[in-house]
């Protein structure tokens, strides 16, 4: 573990904790400095634009101008607006999301806090979301704030229950919350991913594929209601309330949010992909072991990780260029009538064959 | 019961059909122009920029009078006899010095009014259509060649021309009229004469 070692080669607890603390972070920016482009061109390529193409090769450098635009900006506070609570706010929307990458497994060797209660955890940590999204639309002092975060409390609310309810059916089956141990599950090849019926040999493991692809469905469609992103972005439904919750945002507190949103789109994504797609897990075996380099594992195994969570964030960007924004009844609709109930049938399905 | 399916049915169907079409055109080329590096090709007849090719004006004030807006602006100084000013490139002789050809082309309305009576078509549209200005009277574009102590000197040639030629004309009225005088004193002289003759 990397931890471990970096108490070996400092000596000091502290000192590492908050080195192996600070190394998701510096994923996060990397990551949400890539995503921002990504989304763009993707957007871009999707309508048949060209997207940013002026900063460096085909735009490449286009989020960091946008950056350092972002940092020089004035930080803007109107005169009614609760000052605490509008500092606090971005903060707190961050740290939710930030918080969820604690108990992520990045490979095998690194892990911010390998903890038992793993998921658990992560779904509780990023409620804190909704307190920061609340925080801000009632400091703003701005009507179409205050819509907007009353908007994002009642949507994210509503749809953790069927994220729960397919946690649940997860942890009937694997018997544990702890993400790491999740992963190591399902080593080796692809068939020993949860989506294909888990490790496990035998006829339910035939049985559990079409409940598997029910509950990614749900669960991956639940989560993207809780990032609000199209076709769930009604909190910030640019028509509609100028941007939601962080319209009286302006530089660097508007960037921790959008920071916050690229952040848990990545976290979501990698939920979803230790949940179903084995997280760090190589689906083909792993070239370190064939050519017997141990230290390579690591590297294959990050890429790995990265590479899955990025395609589900790229899936995300594709539903948002594809879809419109549902109604607000549409949306409750899809929750407590669809999803809810379809998650319940396929838990009940999932715990009778786990007994059986 | 069944309406409950249909709408799950309907709903990740159309989904997965829109997904479709996105992921697909995720390849079809842009069809962005990326201005300023591509330009479109433009129309044959496009009307933009005026420009006026000074070595073929002779300076006729055609086009100033056909501009509706009076955007055009020109004056000229006949040249000396003994100044030769070329011809253009149709052939025609220029005799007049273009002290001052202003076009404001702020206030041109591109109706192209000004190239069709040109008689050596040397006041033209080009494809140029940026030239956005901060200061409006950098929009004032001045074609003459000559500058401007050039033109104060074919002003003054031309002036001084005038006067000589004025001058002249003086002295030769001057001596017509004293010759006149002498003729008239003559044939007074001589009137006698003939008168006497005549008598005789």
């Amino acid at each position: 573990m990397i931890y471990e070692s970096f108490v070996d080669l400092f000596g000091n607890e502290i000192l590492a904790m908050f080195l192996s603390g600070a190394m998701p972070l510096t994923f996060i920016l990397i990551f949400v400095l890539f995503a921002v482009l990504f989304e763009r061109k993707v957007s871009a390529h999707m309508q048949d634009r060209l997207g940013p193409m002026r900063v460096g090769y085909h735009g490449i450098l286009q989020t960091v101008a946008d950056l350092l635009k972002l940092i020089q900006k004035e930080d803007i506070s109107a005169r009614d607006n609760d000052k605490i609570l509008f500092n606090v706010a971005p903060a707190l929307v961050f740290a939710g999301s930030y918080a969820a990458f604690a108990a992520i497994p990045f490979t095998s060797t690194y892990i911010g806090s390998n903890i038992d209660l793993g998921l658990f955890y992560i779904v509780a940590a990023s409620s804190l979301v909704v307190a920061g999204i609340l925080m801000a639309g009632w400091a703003s002092n701005n009507k179409y704030s205050l819509l907007g975060s009353m908007r994002a409390a009642a949507q994210i609310v509503s749809y953790e229950i069927p994220t729960m309810l397919v946690i649940l059916a997860i942890v009937m089956i694997t018997g544990t919350l702890n993400l790491s141990t999740l992963s190591e599950m399902q080593t080796g090849y692809f068939w020993n991913w949860i989506i294909f019926g888990g490790p496990n040999f035998g006829i339910d493991k035939i049985i559990f594929i079409p409940l598997m692809i029910i509950s990614f469905i749900i669960i991956y469609t639940s989560s993207l209601a809780e990032v609000n992103r199209t076709p769930f972005d009604i909190p910030e439904a640019e028509s509609e309330l100028v941007s939601g919750y962080h319209t009286e945002y302006s530089g660097m507190k508007f960037a921790m949010f959008f920071l916050a949103e690229y952040a848990n789109m990545f976290a979501v994504s990698a939920i979803v992909s230790v949940l179903f797609f084995g997280g760090y897990q190589s689906p083909f075996g792993y070239l370190g072991k064939t050519l017997d380099l141990a230290w390579l594992i690591p590297f294959e195994q990050l890429f790995w990780f990265t590479a899955k969570g990025i395609f589900f964030v790229f899936v995300q960007m594709w539903l948002r260029w594809t879809l419109p924004r549902l109604r607000v009844d549409q949306l409750m609709t899809a929750c407590w009538k669809y999803l809810i109930p379809i998650a319940f049938v396929n838990l009940l399905l999932i715990g009778i064959i786990t007994i059986l | 019961m069944k309406e409950y399916f249909q709408n799950i049915y309907t709903a990740l169907s159309t989904i997965f059909i829109g997904m479709k079409v996105t992921f697909k055109h995720l390849f079809v080329p842009a069809v962005t122009i990326q201005y300023p590096d591509v330009r479109l090709k433009l129309p044959e007849r496009e009307r933009n920029r005026l420009y006026v090719n000074m070595d073929d004006c002779i300076g006729c004030d055609q086009c100033a009078r056909a501009c509706p807006v009076s955007c055009i602006e020109i004056e000229t100084v006949k040249s000396l006899p003994t100044e030769d000013l070329g011809k253009t490139s149709n052939g025609k002789k220029k005799a007049l010095w273009v002290t001052k050809f202003n076009i404001d082309i702020a206030k041109c309305c591109y109706c192209q009014l000004c190239v069709l009576p040109c008689p050596t078509e040397c006041i033209y549209m080009t494809d140029v259509f940026e030239f956005s200005e901060y200061n409006r009277n950098n929009l004032i574009y001045s074609f003459s060649i000559l500058t401007n102590e050039e033109s104060e000197q074919k002003k003054n040639n031309f002036a001084q021309f005038e006067l000589l030629k004025a001058a002249e004309k003086e002295a030769a009225a001057k001596k017509a009229a004293e010759e006149k005088i002498q003729k008239e004193k003559l044939s007074t002289e001589t009137k006698p004469e003939s008168e006497n003759k005549a008598q005789n």
